[in-house]
């Protein structure tokens, strides 16, 4: 029948494409990559929810977007389908393309990238929030975030500009990844203003990766730490952020942001009002970083890149201007975990 | 009725289904300005070279595997006019605790596997009891307490991956069950492409295609030519009519129910036991929900069911290549969503038409009609009823 269908879909594609043939005709030629070009060909797999997420994956691609203006060359973007289960396949049509070097958007490739990256000895790759010290793989890079550290500063700023004494955390699903933001979070606040209050609360449980895509119960989660007295709450959750944001404007409380400067993204001014810092992870510098390493030959497989303070790989941004009072402590507290005088945990 | 005309109204839906879904997304590529035919030329290459190729046929039958065993599932319970939207859970559940079983014992090779594979299946059974007993006792929709019963599975299998069951170490990224050892494992079938004289790539064609098949063949046996399931199709087409000629109808939901969730139970393993060896929080989800699809798309018939499965498959893997191509990879799902949609459609107008044959037949030969038309007739009516 697979056969029979291709034919019908075949002939039906034949009638739809000649009685419409000006438009296809007109703008069919436009998809193709180019494949002659001398420069990078970077391979680009994205995480569950591709671009477009005006976070992770963006940052990601923005990355990317900026070697290409440093050094040209070309991107192929693929992203996964809706349960994540064709990872190896994508990997395995960038490597066989000619993509290199080839970027694993998120540590859920993990496994995918244990498999097809032996099969490419000739291919550089490189995985985001996930460690290859241990995976035996000399052509894979990991891209690791202090993200404990950058949720220090924002532990520290939301203690500070707390006037309830009363603070809470969101996390999109309890995973390691999300209980580092937790941990360094806490840790901040408590170092800040010791005897604070903070509410901690995840979405979803591991194995659930629906916390990071639900808005609604992010909103529910935060309007129960507004209604029992916080006035700052700090969310690691992704897109279900936005539910967040909206609680607290409603609560008249403020918010902080995660990964990429939300203040910038919400595009939404009711919203923005709000956000009063976010904790960066700059995924796209460390992707520029890494390519432009690769262009010029250092890089070197098997280990991993850690982002941190130091590198500014991580930290606050001050769109919006909501922290500028209380620089001088954030830089404080910065130079103390830089000099490593402070050693943030990484699990509650 | 020949041969021939049997078979030509047993594909005349899916055909139809197929036919329209593929020119609604061709009318949609070519208002989006895409040309349709390129589409459908990156669709159905597999590759430049035979590696490739191999290995994109793989990546096919791999995906269909799980999909063929959900429909199976989801069709077991249409045989008999039970909407069994539980797959969801009943698998996932499945797959856990066969996970953890697997991983807590050590046993000579096929022994270790077949545990496992029972495991799976009384898990999936038990929970899909669940559904059954309610209904059967207290009379609760079954697809009321299906659904919900998938979110107290997801609820218990993440308690459980991360209380009792948790193997991996602290701070590992993706939490996981412990590993099942090696005797515990399917090898992959790689070996016949050698066989065949093929490019052997290094991507596995799972192991559990063999039980996969197994499965099916047993199923339809069990539907088609044995007692019980004559029982169940009949129960399924007329609760009343069936008892009064002595069928239990709700023992009938109870063995129904409880012969989906065993083969639900399942579904998880082919990755299971071929690539990951643990339960983990990168577990494939979804597969229960596509299994109402890939039955629908398959008439309720096993050999319907794997068509339908391998054609969902090809339609998924496609959309990486067209990715790469810089073509909507949406495409895939537009395909994917109306061929549910006109599966509907589909079965409701080969159904009329085939009535309408069977009538014409009925009053040339003014005897009884044959039995044929009763097995055509079905299928429509439990579509309709078990379509929310």
């Amino acid at each position: 029948m697979k056969a029979a269908a291709l034919l019908l879909a075949g002939s039906m594609a034949l009638a739809a494409c000649a009685s419409d043939e000006e438009p296809s005709s007109g703008s069919g030629g436009g998809g193709e990559s180019s494949a002659a070009s001398g420069d990078l060909q970077i391979g680009l797999a994205y995480d569950t929810g591709g671009r477009g997420d005006k976070s992770f994956n963006d940052s990601a691609y923005a990355g990317v977007e900026a070697a290409i203006g440093d050094l040209g060359g070309d991107v192929t973007e693929l992203s996964p389908n809706a349960d994540g289960s064709n990872r190896v396949d994508l990997l395995t049509q960038l490597a066989d393309d000619g993509n290199n070097p080839v970027i694993a958007v998120g540590f859920a490739f993990a496994d995918a990238l244990a498999e097809v990256a032996p099969q490419y000895p000739d291919t550089e790759f490189a995985i985001v929030d996930q460690s290859v010290a241990d995976m035996g793989l000399d052509n894979a890079t990991g891209l690791l975030f202090a993200a404990n550290e950058g949720s220090y500063l924002g532990g520290v700023a939301a203690a500070l500009k707390s006037e309830s004494g009363h603070i809470g955390f969101v996390g999109g699903v309890e995973t390691t990844l999300i209980q580092e933001f937790e941990a360094g979070f806490v840790a901040g606040a408590q170092a800040a203003k010791p005897g604070i209050v903070i509410d901690r609360q995840y979405i979803s449980a591991a194995g659930d990766f629906s916390g990071f895509a639900d808005p609604a119960r992010g909103k529910i989660l935060a309007q129960g730490m507004f209604q029992s007295g916080a006035d700052i709450v700090y969310h690691a959750a992704g897109g279900s952020g936005q539910g967040v944001f909206e609680a607290a404007a409603e609560a008249g409380g403020r918010a902080i942001g995660v990964d990429s400067d939300q203040y910038e993204t919400v595009g939404d001014p009711a919203l923005q009002a709000v956000i009063m810092t976010s904790v960066l992870k700059r995924v796209d510098v460390a992707i520029q970083t890494w390519i432009t390493d690769y262009s010029e030959g250092s890089v070197e497989g098997g280990s991993d890149v850690v982002n941190d303070l130091e590198s500014d790989g991580v930290g606050l941004s001050t769109s919006g201007g909501q922290i500028d009072d209380i620089k001088t402590q954030l830089d404080d507290y910065t130079q103390q975990i830089i000099a490593g005088d402070i050693e943030v945990p990484t699990a509650p | 009725m020949t041969v021939l005309r049997r078979l030509g109204t047993l594909l005349l839906a899916p055909a139809l289904a197929v036919l329209i879904a593929v020119a609604i997304s061709a009318a949609v590529m070519a208002l989006l300005g895409v040309d349709p035919l390129q589409v459908l030329s990156v669709m159905v290459d597999l590759g430049d070279t035979p590696s490739q190729q191999i290995t994109a046929v793989v990546a096919i039958l791999n995906r269909a595997l799980p999909l063929f065993l959900a429909g199976l599932a989801v069709a077991i319970g249409f045989r008999m006019s039970l909407f069994n939207i539980g797959v969801e859970g009943q698998y996932r559940m499945a797959t856990i605790m066969a996970a953890a079983v697997g991983a807590a014992v050590t046993l000579p090779g096929p022994l270790h596997v077949l545990l496992i594979i029972v495991v799976a299946m009384a898990v999936g059974a038990i929970w899909a009891g669940i559904v059954a007993v309610l209904k059967v006792t207290r009379g609760v929709s079954e697809v009321i307490s299906s659904i919900m019963l998938n979110f107290i599975a997801l609820g218990l299998a993440s308690y459980l991956l991360t209380g009792p069951f948790r193997g991996s170490p602290e701070g590992a990224s993706t939490v996981s069950t412990a590993q099942i050892p090696e005797s515990g494992r399917l090898g992959g079938l790689n070996g016949i492409f050698d066989v065949l004289g093929l490019a052997n790539p290094p991507r596995q064609l799972y192991g559990f295609l063999l039980v996969a098949v197994l499965v099916g063949i047993v199923v339809w046996v069990l539907l088609q030519r044995t007692r019980f399931g004559f029982d169940l199709r009949a129960t399924g087409l007329s609760p009343s009519a069936a008892s009064a000629s002595g069928v239990d109808a709700r023992r009938m939901v109870v063995k129904a129910m409880l012969l989906s969730g065993a083969v639900a139970g399942l579904i998880g393993l082919p990755d299971l036991l071929g690539r990951t060896y643990d339960y983990n929080t990168d577990f494939t989800s979804g597969l229960g929900f596509l299994g109402i699809a890939v039955a629908l798309l398959g008439r309720n018939n096993p050999g319907g069911i794997a068509l339908a499965a391998i054609l969902y498959a090809f339609l998924d893997r496609a959309s990486v290549p067209l990715q790469a191509a810089s073509l909507p990879s949406s495409v895939v799902t537009i395909i994917q969503g109306t061929i549910v949609l006109a599966v509907v459609v589909a079965n409701e107008i080969a159904g009329r038409i085939t009535r309408r044959a069977a009538e014409r037949a009925s009053r040339q030969s003014s005897g009884p009609p044959p039995d044929d038309s009763m097995t055509t007739r079905r299928v429509p009516g439990v579509v309709s009823e078990g379509t929310p």
